[in-house]
């Protein structure tokens, strides 16, 4: 595998030998990997296994403390700023302002993107036609349902058209028929060429990942298709994977 | 620049849609000036005096109504012995007594001395000094009467007559204005700006906002502008009422009172990005803020206490209240209508202050993202 960074490569990301220090606790530790366009990738690991910190690296929200990478192919030492531009997040809290309204939501997101007011007015329109969600376009985010909130800010984080899209943990405490949803959206996004990196706790979602890496005490320990990880471990479904691999975690959490 | 008025658009909407909060930062200034004007006022007025002496005497006749004549002081009992002084304060029905020594007109015409004690309710020590001054003020009237009376002309003597410049009637309003002021700016300012940042902490919509291409110190620009806003329409409220509800003067220059306003509104915004930074939950933000900030503006910046009369490490520690400076130069530009070479030294320590608060509040929240 070269380490050359090439910007006009088929991937998304290429992440070489990164490694984030605090002190003297290596929280991400030399970890290598690259991520197609278009491609679901699940990141994948135990608390405190370094998902967290290393996903706030790509994000552009902190620095490595070595190692090098491109996202959307911007590098991630000095090309903070530009990797923010053309990357969507969302946390597991589906985060929106539950006191102001559906639109207003859409509004304040397109703004801080830097959007144009005709541009955002089209996008506000059609987003709200997608998710028939119209008739509530003036009540406030907060009073909708869980499932609703979490379409929305979906929706929100690729008000920009992003490149790539970040989803960290993004159905936890969701129930079941609300995370099948989700995942459709998920897919809907994949298909039009939006590279999804997702972390997940749950395992069956892993399943519908195109490929999952498995983070240990700061190192990815496994990276493969679900179907070739099962067949490599002996597992009939991820979650057996995903204890055998992270039995061997030393640290603490 | 576009991203940045989305934003602050925004904070005011949170504002406005809190009707709670708008209520009582719009509210709170407008009660706390009225409570302090007339509730916890520290002038005295309608004191009830209790005499002890023998009425029938003529010169305790002269001063028994020298001083029911006097506006502040009214007679209200005759006692007959001393003892009885006691009870009456414990019941509440008077507030000072007045003895007078036996045979007091003879003693004072033969021997020229005759003696006048009074006895204040020094369970309120603040009161009670006040009143007991008010008393000996008045018999002192009576006493310069007396001299004239007896020996035909005025004789030399050293009477000292106290004026208090730039507040002649001792209004309290001239202390709590300054005083209010400096609390209601702070409290806004640094509580306000703290919970709505840790707000957004707790409910993880920081994140979104620090994944967006907005630079981190526009962030924090825009969390603040509202509160500058509300802030400055609040100084403006009490310096209206004060004005002409209190009476305050505004003898200095207005100008360089909003200037010194605006100051410690920075240093106060600091203070309250600071909390934001330390607390994890709005709770923490608030109990910080209301203890670590509120408690000691109040004790050390000289509403309530003086300052001078302080042990010297409290003193010390007044030093370090930024409200305590702002205060200070507040009553010199209001008060005593003094210009800018005056509080040259109180500008600069504040000044500092603000300077130091927002280099460190501004470093430690970038640290706290790395």
């Amino acid at each position: 595998m070269s380490t050359e960074l090439d910007t006009n490569s088929s991937y998304a990301m290429e992440i070489r030998n990164l490694t984030k220090k605090f002190g003297n606790f290596t929280a991400v530790d030399n970890i290598s990997f690259n991520v197609r366009k278009g491609e679901i990738f699940g990141f994948l690991g135990a608390n405190g296994a370094g998902k967290t910190t290393a996903m706030k690296i790509l994000c552009g929200l902190s620095r490595p403390t070595a190692g090098e990478g491109t996202v959307a192919g911007f590098d991630i030492n000095n090309e903070q700023e530009k990797i923010k531009r053309h990357i969507g997040y969302m946390s597991q809290k589906f985060a929106l302002y539950p006191d102001l309204t559906v639109r207003e939501n859409i509004r304040l997101f397109g703004g801080i993107y830097g959007l144009a007011d005709p541009e955002i007015k089209a996008k506000t329109n059609n987003m709200l036609q997608t998710l028939e969600m119209e008739n509530v376009r003036d009540k406030l985010a907060g009073e909708l349902p869980l499932g609703w909130k979490q379409k929305l800010s979906f929706s929100i984080a690729l008000i920009h058209g992003p490149e790539i899209i970040f989803l960290d943990e993004p159905t936890g405490g969701v129930d079941p028929e609300t995370r099948r949803r989700f995942w459709e959206m998920i897919y809907e996004a994949s298909e039009k060429g939006i590279t999804v990196f997702v972390t997940t706790h749950y395992m069956d979602e892993a399943e519908y990942c195109d490929r999952v890496s498995i983070m240990v005490d700061g190192r990815i320990e496994a990276l493969d298709s679900p179907a070739a990880l099962k067949t490599k471990y002996k597992a009939t479904n991820m979650d057996a994977v995903f204890r055998t691999i992270a039995r061997k975690a030393q640290r603490e959490e | 620049m576009k991203e940045f008025f989305a934003f602050i658009k925004k904070e005011f909407l949170h504002i406005f849609r809190d009707k709670r909060t708008i209520l009582i930062v719009m509210i709170m200034p407008i009660v706390q000036i009225i409570l302090f004007g007339f509730a916890i006022s520290t002038e005295v007025n309608n004191v009830r005096v209790a005499i002890v002496g023998d009425t029938t005497d003529p010169e305790v006749r002269k001063v028994i109504d020298r001083i029911d004549n006097n506006k502040y002081l009214t007679v209200t009992e005759i006692l007959s012995n001393t003892n009885e002084i006691s009870p009456k304060f414990q019941r509440n029905e008077a507030d000072v007594a007045v003895c007078f020594s036996r045979n007091f007109d003879s003693e004072l015409h033969s021997g020229g001395k005759a003696s006048i004690r009074i006895i204040g309710d020094g369970s309120d020590p603040n009161t009670a000094q006040m009143i007991t001054s008010y008393v000996s003020g008045a018999i002192q009237d009576e006493q310069d009467d007396i001299t004239i009376d007896y020996a035909g002309e005025q004789k030399t003597s050293m009477s000292p007559v106290v004026q208090l410049m730039y507040n002649p009637a001792m209004k309290s309003s001239y202390n709590f204005v300054p005083g209010v002021m400096g609390l209601i700016l702070m409290l806004i300012c640094s509580m306000m700006t703290a919970i709505s940042i840790v707000k957004e902490k707790e409910t993880g919509t920081m994140e979104l906002l620090l994944v967006s291409p907005v630079k981190p110190l526009w962030i924090i620009i825009s969390k603040a502008m509202p509160y500058l806003v509300l802030s400055i329409a609040n100084f403006v409220s009490i310096l209206l009422l004060s004005h002409y509800v209190m009476e305050v003067p505004v003898n200095g220059s207005l100008f360089l009172l909003s200037g010194v306003a605006l100051l410690f509104i920075i240093a106060s915004l600091a203070i309250g990005l600071l909390i934001s930074v330390i607390a994890s939950n709005q709770r923490t933000a608030l109990l910080i803020s209301g203890m670590g900030l509120t408690m000691p503006t109040m004790i050390f910046s000289g509403i309530i206490f003086p300052c001078e009369s302080m042990p010297e490490i409290l003193q010390w520690v007044s030093h370090i209240i930024p409200a305590k400076w702002f205060i200070i130069m507040v009553k010199k530009i209001m008060i005593q209508g003094d210009g800018f070479v005056y509080i040259i030294k109180e500008l600069s320590i504040l000044a500092g202050m603000a300077a130091a608060l927002l280099a460190i509040s501004i470093k430690s929240f970038k640290t706290r993202l790395q």
